[in-house]
Formats: structure tokens, sequence, C-alpha cells
């Protein structure tokens, strides 16, 4: 049996074919989820049972009703000795990961976190075959995981093989389990909902800003930008470390991983630990002083110039055609003030 | 509050990533090496909270000799003592390297606070924490970025305080995460283990008289050689780069017209 684990109430749709390539031709595909899941186990089972998932796993406990990290990762490795599956997925999100993770060194396993190729034995080893990104994605590792039962979380850019996954009627199965009671530790006392709003992670423009911004108060014209284009305000680490903006604005590594449809570059030179948190937005706009810059290469479009003249000209630009648009259904407006003339 | 903090040695690179001509690792021979920002911010927090509450900051590595460097950075920004776990390399499996740290740990004095980053800079497994905490008994949480410590009012054993830690010994920590929907907060009582994420502190440069003091330090080391575990590298590669190379759009302020004609024509003016 190959099981997925949907640990973060969603279904993720590669994980089933995933599953279903890795499965030999009668081994079913099944499912488990935690009673504290959040979501009814019905419509978890149908859209599984659209993928071909024959059987969904409740688990339940009172203390799985709130998400703790040891407990759900205990329970896992308590399934995954009752059904004794021949593989474990999951997708790599922070929390699918935390519960494989604790699962894994319960049940004395490897695991292979954020794979994009899984592949089952190529050699009768029993081996999987995989890569899996490295520096969130700066580098690709080939790897090799052998294990009698084999873990691993699956990254949303993973290659999605191409199955047949016939529709099933998704059985559910609800099991009490036993957690050691000492794990109530580390369930989630508390939590916070955060601001709604555009976030950095979603919104669909990004303009960041680096070293080449120069300072805190440089980054004002980067907020007009932004506020002008739908979007936030981004940055390197540079300017977290300097404190010129919070590190919940950093883009890349250790930052927050985008894929804005525009990304906006100012003064960075696009390190790779830059570059993989931006790289799958579906457009850049680099502004360098320097035209040799990586940044300067990689991007989409490129304007050479200093960031402290390009960004206001641009907002000026937008601004005189805006008023230009505007004032071209009225009359009494004001001439718009040609791109040249802003003050800098 | 004693602290042992689990730093690993990482190369430093910039724009390109060299690599070795078996492709087994990253070529080195050019780089610097450093230890990666989420493990840097658990050095800090460490030497925060030791100068807040007392206790000392034991820095710990799993690596070559050379890691001793990394140890010495920390000491410099002002942790205590550093352990050096030598196996030779930092390429171990994330099994490996777990044997690795609790060998490291075993004539240590238990800790009443066990940090790591998140995820290691270059591996990034997120894995090593989790399976030392276990193996120590410890309660972890990982991508914690915000650490809150009570310590004082020494609550009836088992007693619940008002963070909901169950607190056996007095120090109770808030720890902090962010997730796509808001904050998860967490109570635990020391002992505990938390993996931390950048953004939890700004970490401080090491002052040169620091530096000096560390340079003289000297390291515990202990040798090692673990069992490897069950994920074994085969190879590194670089992803492929298909962008096509950036189209011009002019320099200076005369670009702004060709600017606002893309924007234009994404859609976003
Ligand atoms: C393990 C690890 C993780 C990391 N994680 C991250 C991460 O998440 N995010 C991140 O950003 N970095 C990260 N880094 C740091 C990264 O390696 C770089 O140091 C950083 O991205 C550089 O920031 P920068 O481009 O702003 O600065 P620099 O590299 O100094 O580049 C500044 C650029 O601005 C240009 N410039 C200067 N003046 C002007 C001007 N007036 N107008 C226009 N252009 C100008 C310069 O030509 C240059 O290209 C990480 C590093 C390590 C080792
Ligand atoms: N070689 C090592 N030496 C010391 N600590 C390590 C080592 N490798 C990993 N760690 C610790 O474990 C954390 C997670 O590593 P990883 O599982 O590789 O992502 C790191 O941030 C470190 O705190």
């Amino acid at each position: 049996m190959q099981l997925i684990v949907v640990a973060d109430g969603q279904v993720v749709p590669e994980l089933p074919a995933v599953a279903r390539s890795l499965a030999s031709r009668d081994e079913p595909v099944e499912a488990v989820a935690f009673a504290g899941t959040g979501v009814p186990a019905g419509d978890v089972a149908g859209e599984l049972g659209g993928y071909g998932v024959s059987r969904l796993h409740v688990v339940r406990h009172e203390l799985l009703d709130e998400y703790g990290p040891e407990a759900w990762g205990s329970a896992l490795a308590t399934v995954i000795d009752w059904l004794g599956p021949a593989g474990v997925l999951a997708s790599a999100s922070h929390r699918d990961t935390e519960v494989l993770t604790h699962a894994a060194a319960r049940a004395g396993l490897p695991l292979a976190t954020n794979c994009v190729r899984l592949a089952g034995e190529e050699d009768g080893s029993g081996a999987w075959r995989l890569t899996r990104t490295r520096s969130g994605g700066v580098l690709l590792e080939d790897a090799e995981l052998t294990a009698p039962v084999k873990l691993a979380t699956v990254a949303a850019a993973v290659e999605t093989p191409q199955v047949p996954l016939q529709p099933a009627d998704c059985e559910v199965t609800e099991s009490a389990v036993d957690v050691p009671p000492e794990l109530a530790r580390t369930r989630v006392a508390e939590r916070v909902a955060s601001e709604t709003g555009l976030s950095l992670s979603t919104a669909p423009v990004v303009v960041s800003g680096g070293r080449g911004v120069g300072g805190a108060e440089g980054f004002v014209v980067l907020e007009e930008l932004a506020e002008r284009l739908g979007g936030v305000v981004g940055c390197s680490r540079v300017a977290t470390n300097n404190g010129w903006r919070p590190h919940r604005d950093q883009v890349g590594l250790t930052g927050t991983k985008i894929a804005a449809d525009l990304y906006i570059a100012c003064g960075i030179s696009g390190a790779t630990q830059h570059w993989v948190g931006c790289m799958d937005s579906a457009a850049i706009l680099a502004i360098n002083t320097d035209p040799e810059a990586p940044m300067m290469q990689r991007a989409t479009y490129a304007v050479e110039g200093d960031v402290h003249e390009v960004v206001p000209a641009v907002l000026a630009e937008i601004r005189r055609r805006a008023d230009g648009a505007a004032g071209s259904g009225r009359s009494g407006v004001e001439e718009p003030a040609p791109a040249g003339s802003s003050r800098r | 509050m004693d602290i042992v903090v689990c730093i690993k040695r990482v190369p430093a690179f910039g724009a390109q990533v060299p690599l070795t001509d078996d492709g087994l690792a990253v070529d080195t021979r050019h780089l610097g090496f450093t230890i990666g920002p989420h493990e840097e911010c658990a050095v800090e927090e460490a030497v925060r909270l030791a100068a807040a509450h007392g206790g000392r900051v034991t820095v710990l590595t799993v690596g070559p000799e050379e890691a001793g460097e990394q140890l010495r950075y920390a000491l410099a920004m002002g942790a205590h003592q550093g352990v050096l776990v030598d196996t030779g390399t930092t390429d171990l499996d994330p099994e490996a390297t777990a044997t690795a740290v609790l060998a490291g740990l075993a004539d240590e004095p238990a800790p009443d606070l066990l940090l790591f980053g998140d995820a290691s800079a270059d591996a990034g497994h997120g894995q090593v924490g989790v399976r030392v905490a276990l193996a120590c008994g410890l309660p972890i949480v990982g991508g914690v970025t915000g650490i809150e410590a009570e310590s004082g009012a020494v609550p009836e054993n088992g007693a619940v305080a008002e963070n909901g830690a169950v607190t056996e010994n007095g120090a109770t920590l808030r720890a902090t995460r962010d997730t796509p929907g808001g904050t998860e907060v967490f109570g635990l009582s020391v002992p505990a283990a938390v993996a931390v994420k950048e953004g939890l502190n700004l970490p401080r440069y090491p002052t040169l008289p620091g530096r000096l003091k560390a340079k003289k330090a000297a390291l515990r080391t202990v040798t090692c050689g673990p069992e490897p575990g069950g994920l074994r590298t085969l190879g590194l590669r670089r992803p492929a780069d298909d962008r096509a190379g950036a189209i011009p759009l002019g320099r200076g302020a005369d670009a702004a017209p060709a600017v606002v004609d893309v924007l234009a024509e994404l859609g976003k003016v």
C-alpha cells in the first residue's frame, strides 16, 4: 500500500499521481487524516476518491483535536505500524513535513524531504530513486532511499507522473489511536489569525529593494510604486540585516518564496539565496546600476540605472498616463507634467 | 538557563554554485564558509537568554576539524564553549548527523534548552532537530520566530502556567511561529528543544575583542563515525535555467516610458 498523509487539511492533487506511479500494479493507494484536520472526512474522501484513493483512515484521539507536532507524529507512526505501507507521502508544507519528520524519528525510519521527482526501484533493490531540492532550489540532489517503509515529502514543483487515475469510492474508516498523554506539551495553545490583506507570499506584484536602495527612507518610493501596482514591498537580506525592513519582507531562501505575476528587483544583485525566492515569478524587472549583476542577466526585463532616479521617473510616467487618460474625458484638467520634469 | 545550540558549517556562495568534477559536492576550493541565518539567530537568542536569565551557552557542530571556525564565530558572538564532533565531513544524512550530535551531547550536562535551525542552509532536510530531541526525550517545536522566557514564579509540580504550559521546574517558554493562516503559540516548559527561523532576532556582529577571545578558546573535540542512514546522496546538479536573458528597457530615467509600457502590457497599470 502507498499511504498519503493529509495533515494540512488539503488534498494536494500531485500526491495521488506520485503515489500511484510508485505503487505496483494492484497495490492500493490509501490516505490518512487526523481527527483535528478541521475538514469533514466526507469532503476529503470525495476528493481523494476522484484521484483513485480507495480508503481514508481517520485517526481519532482527543489530543489530535488541536494540532500538535508530537501527538500527530506519534499517531502517524502508530498508523504506519498498523498498516505497513510500502511508502508514505505528504506535501512539503511546513506542517506536513513536521508530522512526517516526527513519525519518521519515532518509527526509526529515514525520510526524504522536498522531493521534486520520485521513482520506484530500477534495479530490484527496492530502493526509491529521487531528486530533492537543496537550499530552497539552489541545487538538485539525486538520492536513493532505502527503508522498509519509505517516507517522502513532495514539493509543489514535483514532476507529475503521467499515470491513469481511476476514480474510486473512497471508503472512510475511523479508528481510535493511543497517544501518550505527555505529548499534550506541544499542542498549539493559542492562535492569532493574521490580518487579511495582501501578503508577500500572495501579492500579484512585489517591489523589492536591496543594498542599492541605500537606507530605510529609500523604500518610500518603492512603497508608492507597490501601491500603484496593487502589490507589496519586499527586500533582500542586506535590507533586513541593516534594519531597513522587517524580516517578514525578506524574499529568498531564509525569507519568503514568492511566485508573483511581476517581481521588481531594485538594487538587488541576485545572489542564489535571493534568486530562489523570486525565480518562480512570471516576470522579473531588474533595476540596477551594474549591467553585469546576475539579477540583470536573469531577469525578464532590465533597466540599467540608479533606483533613486528610475523609480521616481516610472511613478511620474504612471501618473502622467493616468492623468492623461482621466483628462482626456474631461475638460479643465491641468496639463500633466512631462515625465522628465518630476523632481528627484 | 544552560543552552546548547547546534550549528552547521556550510559553503557561502554568491550567484554561482561551483560543483566538483564528480558532481558529488559543492566545490569549496574558492569559497568561504558560514553558518546559516537560522542558526545565527539561534546563537543570538541563546546569548540573549543566558544574559537575561543566567546560564551558559554551548555551541556544537558536526563536521570536519575546520568547522571549529564556525564554533569560534559563535563564541565571538558570546557563546561560552564549543564542542566539535569530528566526523571529517558535514555531508552526512540526517539520521547520521543526529547520531553524531547525540555523541557530542553525551558528555555535556543536560541543557535546559536545545536550539536548532529550522533547516540547515545547504542540505535543508529539516530533520536533525526532531531526531535529536526525540532521542533526548525533549519536546520540540519547529519554525519558531518568537521566544519569550518567563522564569521566577515556580508553580506546583505539573501546574498549568498562564500560557498553557505544564510547568515542572518553573521556567516556561512561549514559542510563536507563523503559519499561512496566522500565528501559532506553544507553551513549553524546560527542558525543551526549539528549532528557530531567521526573523527571530537581528543577530549581532562579533566584536573585535570577542573575536580575539574566541580565537584562543579551547574547543572540546569528540570523534564519531556514525552509521549511515537510509537516504544516500548520489550526486548534485544545478537546476536548468531556461530564462532567455533580459530584455533591456533602457537606461536611467529615460527608461520610464518603456517600463510603463511593460507594466501596461502586464495589466498592472
Ligand atoms: C544560507 C544563506 C541564506 C541566505 N538567505 C537569503 C535570503 O533569504 N534572501 C536574501 O535576499 N539573501 C539571502 N542571503 C544573502 C545573499 O547571499 C546576499 O548576500 C544578499 O541577497 C545580497 O543582497 P543585495 O542584493 O541587496 O546586496 P548586494 O549583493 O550588495 O547587491 C547590491 C546591488 O545593488 C546594486 N546597486 C548599488 N547601488 C545602486 C543604486 N543606487 N541603484 C541601483 N542599483 C544599485 C549593485 O550593483 C548590486 O548589484 C543568504 C545567504 C546565505 C549564506
Ligand atoms: N553538521 C551539523 N552540525 C551541527 N548541527 C547540525 C548539523 N546539521 C544539522 N544540524 C542542526 O540541525 C538543524 C536542521 O538540519 P537539517 O535537518 O539538515 O535541515 C540545523 O539548522 C542545525 O541546527
